[in-house]
């Protein structure tokens, strides 16, 4: 299963080889060719075609396409994603918060079911979220468009990102509280600055 | 929910009493009507494990259901935020403790793709079979709850019984009883016990031969049939469309298992079988868990066989090991449940930068609410304990 | 004799000393009697609150079978039940509901701490949404460690339970 190290595009490993030689299990890997695969780089393709600049291609690797996306497209590239790819539900909606470029980032991991061929890619799609110093959850700038017209199964998913992060999905027609508790008045708890007792 | 609720016509009116504010997103007002009668299930209830229902009913059917998790939330993580990839493991298998292997197994995927360790091969096998041994294990505690949740005391007592066998078997293997911490990065913790292949192969055999006598009692029992054939259907296209994983997808006619389309470690090298049913009703999701075992002891017969002999089964970790710079994996196995992911973004240190895990019961969840609409409220503990929800794991 | 000693301004004071008088003779064999029918009829209440609901169903099985001792039968109502036993981790959310049970329970009760998260907090110590232990909201009677404990020492809890009943001054009954 090591056979995934082909994150870096021939360009890049020339110059980040000399970090990454340093852990000993690396040192036989430079060796083997760098092979981007062939279909999930049609995949990344057709959307790259299809959209152009408006998205940037985050890495190929075997079985997982990412795509970074601004939030104004990320509507549009998800209904292509379903009516031109076939990808129909989305496994995983996860955030992760980047004070340093003060932004939210939001993962979709889009998978298929019907499409034998796509049985075993993940389409991993980004989008990024301006984050605030101080949030009010709900009432700031932290807003993406929802998914949730496009994928019905995003719907607990992006409740639970809401409510861990402050980010609200604008069209979202039940954006209320999931799993913490009801008189939560603390920052959204998976941020960076909030931090654990303790810690 | 009694609280927000009044049957006096005009209090929350906004033109009376001039009520203009905004609410928070997290509130919301109900209307009241006379005929629906709101009743909570949980979470102090025998028919509903650690999560709450708000249910309301029409006279005996039920119009709405909205689902309240969260009260086992113990912010899992956010604590692997502050702990290495090693000491990440105790708490990570929390979730379900009664399948804490496979729970474990794509956090432990994930993070030998970040740090770049590789597995020595009678590691993989020995994943390959605590892995099954494990997810039959979940599954007759699940089925034993099943028995309790219909009234059916012989099915809790057999299934309840019978898995200490296995319990038996993973207690040689790793040491404990339900939370084995056995899977590490690079291998397994220790190696099998001596003998262990044939204690193995004959307590599998005679666990296959017990299973088998379920279908008499249980299965073809005719009030359990009636009580859970065309109830609660989903049908192929919902089944796809909500996203829904795992004995609930493949209830529904879809022929989806990560072992098959998806092989990690050594599946690829085993012959796995899968079980597929069309009808989609809570006695099809409730029989695919059943023949999922039966297919389990092939899969564990299959790997004894295949296993090498001896062999080192684990790679040496330096201590604190760290990824190689901004690094993310998405690594998925085929759990009790269904498809369990975990998406791990490392920036370099030695704590992941963030964990996620994708867990099967958080996205059964969302049927629950569209099986439940125009069902019967007796018919609920059959549909809602058939999704194969643990509460636990949906809340992390 | 006793018809001349009664008056009605110091009947009450009479009626006391009576039931002095019983507590003394029969209130300690009285007492054993209650507190004997009460160790045999430890019933929990059905809330499962964490992970440790696995090993409390597991006491259950065919190989445990903690009902031989009486205690621990499976229970609906409770109205009905005088034993809480805590299965795991209290959340924030979940601490009130289980107050309300608490509360909502009639005398006497007895309450287990089952784990080592509803002991101190266990393994989530340094969680945002858990409590250090239980004993800030309930009045614990007996802990029982482990995580999860195995059934057999959630049997020696109840048991070192009944001990403690055993000991325990029945409520005054006269």
């Amino acid at each position: 299963m090591m056979s995934t190290e082909t994150e870096n595009p021939p360009e890049d490993s020339t110059e980040d080889s000399t970090e990454v030689e340093s852990p000993p299990p690396v040192a036989k890997k430079p060796a083997a060719p760098v092979v981007i695969p062939a279909f999930e780089k049609s995949i990344s393709d057709k959307i790259v075609e299809k959209f152009g600049d408006k998205v940037e291609v985050g890495f190929v690797k075997e079985d997982r396409v990412r795509i970074n996306v601004g939030r104004e497209n990320v509507h549009d590239v998800a209904e292509f994603i379903r009516d031109g790819l076939n990808y129909d539900h989305v496994e995983s909606v996860s955030g992760v918060d980047y004070p340093q470029d003060n932004e939210i980032e939001v993962v979709y991991h889009i998978g298929s079911y019907d499409d034998s061929s796509l049985a075993r890619q993940i389409l991993v799609l980004a989008t990024r979220a301006q984050r605030e110093t101080n949030p009010i959850p709900g009432n700031d700038a932290t807003r993406l468009p929802t998914l949730r017209d496009v994928f019905y199964s995003v719907e607990f998913h992006e409740r639970e990102v809401f409510e861990m992060f402050g980010v609200f999905f604008e069209g979202h027609p039940d954006n209320r509280r999931l799993l913490l508790p009801e008189d939560w008045a603390d920052l959204p708890p998976l941020r960076k600055d909030f931090t654990i007792k303790g810690r | 929910m009694g609280g927000l609720t009044s049957t006096s016509k005009g209090l929350y009116n906004k033109g009376k009493i001039g009520m203009t504010f905004k609410l928070p997103p997290g509130l919301a007002l109900q209307k009241v009507d006379e005929r629906i009668m709101t009743l909570n299930v949980g979470p102090q209830h025998p028919g509903s494990g650690h999560m709450r229902l708000i249910v309301q009913i029409d006279g005996d059917y039920i119009v709405a259901c909205d689902p309240d998790p969260g009260y086992v939330h113990r912010g899992e993580e956010k604590m692997a935020e502050y702990r290495n990839y090693i000491l990440n493991i105790p708490h990570l298998e929390r979730p379900v403790i009664h399948d804490s292997c496979n729970v474990l197994y794509p956090y432990v995927l994930g993070s030998e793709e970040i740090l770049g360790i590789e597995v020595p091969e009678r590691a993989k096998y020995v994943r390959v079979i605590a892995s099954e041994l494990n997810r039959c294990i979940y599954i007759m505690y699940w089925l034993a709850i099943y028995g309790i949740f219909l009234g059916h005391s012989t099915m809790f007592m057999w299934p309840a019984g019978d898995r200490e066998l296995l319990i038996d078997l993973m207690e040689k293997m790793t040491g404990a009883r339900v939370t084995h911490a056995h899977f590490v990065p690079g291998g397994v913790r220790n190696d099998l016990p001596p003998n262990f292949e044939d204690v193995c192969l004959r307590q599998v055999n005679y666990f296959e031969k017990r299973i088998k006598e379920y279908a008499a009692i249980f299965y073809d029992n005719p009030i359990l049939i009636a009580r859970t054939r065309d109830t609660g259907i989903l049908s192929r296209q919902d089944a796809i469309r909500y996203g829904t994983t795992g004995s609930v997808l493949r209830a529904s006619g879809v022929d989806y298992d990560l072992r098959v389309k998806e092989p990690y470690d050594v599946y690829e090298e085993l012959d796995v079988h899968t079980n597929v049913m069309k009808e989609g009703d809570s006695y099809a999701r409730s029989k695919i868990p059943w023949l999922d075992m039966l297919e389990s002891c092939n899969i564990i017969r299959q790997a004894l066989q295949k296993m090498p002999k001896s062999g080192s089964v684990r790679t040496k970790l330096k201590p604190n090991p760290k990824g190689k710079g901004l690094d993310s994996v998405y690594k998925r196995v085929e759990s009790g449940r269904g498809s369990l992911g975990c998406y791990i973004v490392s920036d370099g240190k030695v704590e992941p930068y963030r964990v996620k895990l994708s867990v099967p019961s958080f996205r059964n969840l969302i049927a629950l609410p569209n099986l439940l609409r125009g069902e019967k409220l007796g018919n609920m503990p059959s549909v809602y304990w058939s999704l194969n929800y643990w509460p636990v794991e949906a809340d992390r | 004799m006793l018809k001349d000693l009664v008056t009605p301004e110091n009947a009450n004071v009479f009626v006391g000393k009576l039931g002095d008088i019983l507590e003394k003779a029969i209130g300690k064999p009285l007492g054993y009697a209650i507190n004997w029918g009460r160790i045999w009829s430890l019933w929990p209440v059905h809330i499962e609150t964490a992970c440790c609901s696995v090993e409390f169903g597991a006491a259950s099985s065919p190989r445990y079978d903690v009902e031989r001792f009486g205690i621990i039968e499976a229970f609906g109502s409770l109205r009905q039940c005088d034993l809480v036993v805590v299965q795991g981790t209290i959340t924030r959310k979940m601490a009130p509901r289980l107050r309300l049970v608490y509360d909502q329970m009639p005398e006497p009760k007895y309450v287990i701490a089952m784990g080592a998260c509803a002991i101190t907090g266990g393994l989530y110590f340094d969680s945002y949404n858990v409590l250090p232990g239980i004993d800030g909201i309930i009045p614990v009677d007996v802990y029982v460690p482990g995580c999860p404990p195995r059934p057999e020492t959630l049997i020696q809890g109840c048991m070192l339970l009944q001990e403690k009943i055993k000991r325990m001054k029945a409520r005054k009954f006269v």
